[in-house]
């Protein structure tokens, strides 16, 4: 199974449980969450189910592509079903037999995993998925996000898709996954697409980034993200929100943080994120959409 | 159990609970299963129908609670009240008949209290039936039982570690309607996730236990874990191995499978090379598997690890898996150990300036220079154990408390020399790993594999030995260094540690000691002891505040060092109590002995031998008798300050002594008063208990000779400042007030 046919076969599974299929994110983040689908419509009493690929920056991860198994940038996809339903479980077990992998054969355990996103100001109890030793996924009942109180509690599913895929195929390295399923010299890699960006991206993370103008960027965004919530506009204001997240992420792959600058500059993204959160429910309170 | 009874366990006062949910951490499920037993026992017996036997079982999804011969029904009751006074207004007759229940006053007894007669109502009332009692006690249990951490979920109104899926709660055969929102209540459950899907009825625990068993879920607890080591033992022996001993990981894999199957994988040769600790790692924390060693002892090429399935293939395709996840983790550790060994440690500690170790401390290269600053006082000023600071090894391992004369003094400048050298420079690289990708991919290896890295560097093998040992003791259970470079840097790493975050006034208070600083002082303690050191903790506290205040450009820091000191030392001492405590030391002894010695006392070993002594000085028949006398002088004594308002002084009046047995006293007294002192100075703890004993005779014979109440004045009060003499000379050795027994 190639890996864009898993991405497939899983959007499918999930189109069929009613979910919407999103696109990425068009901004950069570290986490499948800090998308509005997740991060904003967990919030609120309507119903809401969304699957998407998400993209994920983690500078502080790159390793130049020379680690088969960390990447600076990789794939989650994302699954948020609001209200959690109370087969949760069942459902996510049943996304993995769609992918072939049959619980029989196999050893899955769902083992504690206490997820928290302090820039998020969110936490959910959860676990994470092993399959045969490996953990492939996340599954989380976010019980906050922005410091308010999920009504109703949603589930939250992130399947590490380059893991999975590695499963399913069998190899060792992440840049050796079969990209596009084509036999013979059409076949592209995963290393054919990423390896390079992986590559420049981890010598511009650690490297290069020039700091001063992370931080010059990061109180731009902050000070746009509190001018535009001081409009009521929750979305546009989200997005300064995931570009100030994005810029501190950057300034601690540059390692230039003490550790309370690192807990100041987290701090900061959370006062953001929390004012967003406000905004948005504000606006459905008003009697708006939901938007 | 047994059968011979109504399968549905109608009329034997059985309870069974099942409390099934979605996986519930396994560090949590021991206590949650102590908890809800002991919750359901103590409510049982509050409603006065106390079961004759209850047992908890609890597994990844599942808390079970089994009750045998809970009474049909409470006992019932009688009670018996009082009215008012016969002939009182009929308002108030009427008011107190409505209140008991009671239909007229006929119904009620007359009596005389001695101060009227009353009328008196005998209220019974009927037990209430269990089944009508249990539901809400059931249900308080579950809404009582703590959690470490709980969650919401949709349609339920109460929080649990995870979402519940079902409830059973039959008694005798009938399921109790418990009013628990939004969950399930009945007789079904379902066995294990994978090996038996769908759902079975019960109808009691008979046939719950039964059905369950068939369903692939071992339920009892103690039996998985007796499977799983057995079967751990089983198939190393297959491979020709032995299985490493983890009882901490068994019981995590206990609480991670309902029906475990212990499978074997191979490691893939190249990666032994590796440390082993590297390789323990890897495979305990990361993947919770049980590491091998061959006969020799030597780590082996193989792991074993509990799967929750028993898969048709025998777990060939699991074993693969799980393989293959090692190996990408072992990759990631051997591309560590080529890339960090391209850059020797000693390159590496200028790194360490990037490293934040407190924001009010510096960094870590900050503390480094401190440690070795601190290190180079720490040579000259400890006295080892002779044989310790020749030998290096071994030595002092088993808590050696020895005699004083076997420590010799600061006068080997040749061995100094050396061990100033090994621990200068070990204090160096000490903290040199951390900059390495090992240490970032396993911190829990920092000092191990910086003891790798300085062995491959070239190093003194004792200096990477102290690089190694110099976080040690980390808990309890774990072994303090001995070896005399690993010791300086151990305790130099603790005493700055100690020092600097009570000079900026991190000090632990409750429950909150971030920085884990009672760890260190404990550290500290079990170090000398273990030991048998000899260091003054005042210039080491002193010195290691110096050198901090010197590097943090404060001024006036003179003044700032004695306070600090006072508080550090009694933290220590605190410290030191509990730790004797703890290896079972007499707390009044300890109270006893460390009474006098303040804070101005700071070599722990010295203290300690004061408690020594105490305790066989007490164990001695001379011991006991004085310990009555000192009680019976001092009783006096404070008795009579008391009743005249002050305090008398000890001096005796020699020309006012005027019988044989208060002038041997008086001589005896001052006798063993001098000399104590001298040998209390000298560390002879047993020769001034000896010589307190010699006290006993001429304390006896002027308790029986001399009478204190006499009428001369004059007389009474020098014999009453001679007893207060015989307190004061005891407590110049000890606290003898602190006794108990």
């Amino acid at each position: 199974m190639s890996f864009q046919s898993l991405i497939a076969d899983l959007q499918n599974f999930w189109a069929h449980q009613g979910c919407v299929i999103l696109q990425p994110y068009d901004v950069e983040v570290g986490a499948g969450t800090f998308h509005p689908a997740t991060a904003l419509r967990a919030l609120g009493p309507d119903p809401w189910r969304a699957a998407y690929v998400q993209p994920s920056r983690r500078p502080t991860d790159g390793r130049y592509g020379e680690n088969p198994n960390r990447l600076q940038h990789y794939y989650q996809l994302q699954v948020i079903l609001k209200p959690a339903p109370a087969d949760s479980q069942e459902l996510y077990l049943a996304s993995l037999a769609a992918l072939g992998i049959d619980a029989r054969g196999h050893d899955i355990r769902f083992v504690e995993d206490d997820w928290e996103s302090p820039t998020l100001g969110a936490w959910g109890l959860g676990w994470e998925v092993w399959l045969d030793g490996m953990e492939v996924s996340q599954f989380t009942y976010f019980q906050q996000v922005g410091g308010i109180e999920c009504d109703p509690v949603s589930t939250e599913l992130t399947y590490g898709l380059e893991r999975l895929a590695m499963y399913v195929q069998g190899v060792e390295s992440v840049f050796d996954l079969d990209y596009n399923g084509v036999p013979g010299s059409g076949q592209i890699t995963y290393g054919d697409v990423f390896k390079r960006g992986e590559r420049e991206f981890s010598a511009f993370n650690f490297e290069l980034a020039d700091t001063a103008l992370l931080i010059r960027h990061f109180a731009d965004a902050e000070r746009e993200c509190r001018a535009v919530l001081g409009r009521g506009l929750a979305l546009p204001a989200y997005d300064q929100c995931l570009k100030a997240s994005h810029l501190f992420n950057m300034l601690d792959a540059r390692g230039v943080l003490s550790v309370t600058e690192r807990a100041a500059y987290i701090l900061r993204v959370r006062e953001l994120a929390k004012g967003c959160c406000e905004t948005w429910l504000g606006d459905r309170e008003a009697g708006g959409e939901p938007k | 159990m047994t059968s011979d009874h109504d399968p549905n366990g109608a009329g034997r006062g059985e309870l069974l609970l099942e409390v099934l949910s979605e996986e519930i951490p396994a560090r949590m499920q021991r206590r949650a299963i102590g908890n809800l037993t002991e919750l359901l026992r103590d409510k049982l017996a509050a409603a006065e129908i106390a079961p004759a036997a209850i047992h908890g079982y609890v597994t990844p999804r599942r808390l079970v609670v089994v009750a045998e011969g809970i009474p049909a029904a409470q006992p019932d009751r009688t009670e018996e009240r009082r009215g008012p006074r016969v002939g009182a207004p009929q308002a108030a007759i009427n008011g107190f008949l409505g209140s008991a229940g009671v239909a007229s006053v006929e119904e009620c007894e007359i009596r005389d209290t001695g101060r009227g007669a009353f009328y008196f109502a005998i209220v019974r009332r009927p037990g209430r039936p269990s089944a009508e009692v249990l539901p809400e006690l059931v249900k308080g249990t579950i809404d009582e039982l703590p959690w470490p951490k709980s969650m919401r979920w949709p349609g339920a109104a109460m929080r649990w570690v995870r979402p519940l899926t079902s409830i059973i709660c039959l008694y005798d055969g009938e399921s109790l309607p418990l009013a628990i929102d939004g969950i399930p209540i009945g007789r079904s459950s379902r066995g294990h996730r994978f090996l038996s899907p769908g759902e079975f009825c019960v109808a009691g625990a008979d046939e719950y236990l039964e059905k369950l068993q068939h369903a692939y879920v071992i339920l009892d607890p103690d039996r998985r874990r007796e499977l799983i080591r057995a079967d751990l033992d089983r198939r190393a022996a297959e491979l020709g191995l032995r299985v490493t001993p983890d009882p901490g990981l068994l019981d995590e894999v206990t609480g991670l499978a309902e029906f475990p199957v212990v499978l074997a994988g191979a490691i893939d040769p190249d990666f032994m090379t590796l440390p082993p600790e590297v390789l323990q790692t890897a495979m305990r924390t990361h993947q919770k598997y049980f590491s091998c060693v061959d006969h020799d002892g030597r780590a082996a090429p193989h792991f074993l690890f509990v799967a929750n399935n028993l898969a048709e293939d025998g777990g060939k395709a699991i074993a693969a898996g799980n393989e293959r996840v090692l190996r990408a983790r072992l990759a990631d550790a051997r591309f560590f150990w080529d890339q960090d060994r391209k850059v020797p440690l000693a390159r590496r500690v200028t790194a360490l300036k990037q490293r934040v170790y407190h924001d009010k401390l510096g960094s870590v290269y900050d503390k480094v220079c401190r440690m070795e600053a601190l290190a180079a006082f720490l040579v000259e000023d400890i006295r080892f154990p002779y044989h310790s600071l020749v030998t290096s090894a071994e030595a002092g391992v088993q808590g050696n408390r020895s005699d004083p004369a076997a420590f010799r003094g600061n006068d080997e400048h040749e061995d100094k020399g050396e061990l100033g050298k090994l621990a200068d420079r070990a204090a160096h690289l000490a903290k040199a790993d951390l900059s390495t990708g090992m240490v970032g991919e396993f911190p829990e290896l920092q000092g191990v594999i910086g003891r790798y890295y300085a062995l491959a560097d070239g190093e003194d093998p004792r200096v990477a030995e102290a690089i190694a040992e110099h976080y040690k003791p980390v808990g309890p259970k774990d072994i303090c260094p001995s070896a005399p470079a690993s010791v300086i840097v151990a305790l130099t790493d603790k005493i700055d540690t100690l020092t600097t975050f009570f000079a900026i006034g991190e000090k632990p208070t409750g429950s909150r000691d971030p920085y884990a600083l009672r760890r260190a002082a404990l550290g500290i303690i079990r170090v000398i002891l273990e030991d048998g050191l000899r260091i003054s903790l005042k210039s080491a506290f002193t010195k290691a505040a110096e050198v901090f205040y010197l590097q943090q450009g404060v001024s006036h820091w003179q003044e700032r060092v004695p306070p600090l000191y006072a508080e550090l030392m009694s933290f220590v001492i605190e410290r030191l109590k509990v730790h004797l405590r703890e290896e079972g030391v007499r707390h009044d002894l300890i109270a006893a002995g460390f009474a006098q010695a303040g804070t101005a006392e700071s070599d722990i070993v010295h203290l300690l031998s004061r408690v020594a002594a105490l305790q066989t000085f007490l164990d001695t028949g001379d011991g006991a008798s004085l310990l009555i006398a000192y009680r019976r002088a001092s009783n006096i004594v404070a008795i009579e300050d008391r009743k005249e308002g002050f305090a008398r002084s000890s001096d005796v009046d020699p020309s006012q002594l005027r019988e044989a047995g208060e002038q041997a006293l008086a001589i005896r007294l001052d006798h063993v008063g001098s000399l104590a002192g001298v040998l209390i100075a000298n560390e002879r703890f047993e020769e001034a208990m000896a010589e307190l004993a010699r006290l006993r005779p001429s304390v006896d014979e002027f308790f029986d000779k001399v009478t204190v109440n006499t009428d001369d004045a004059n007389l009474r009060e020098n014999r009453l400042r001679l007893l207060a003499r015989i307190r004061d000379t005891m407590n110049r050795i000890a606290d003898f007030s602190q006794i108990e027994g």
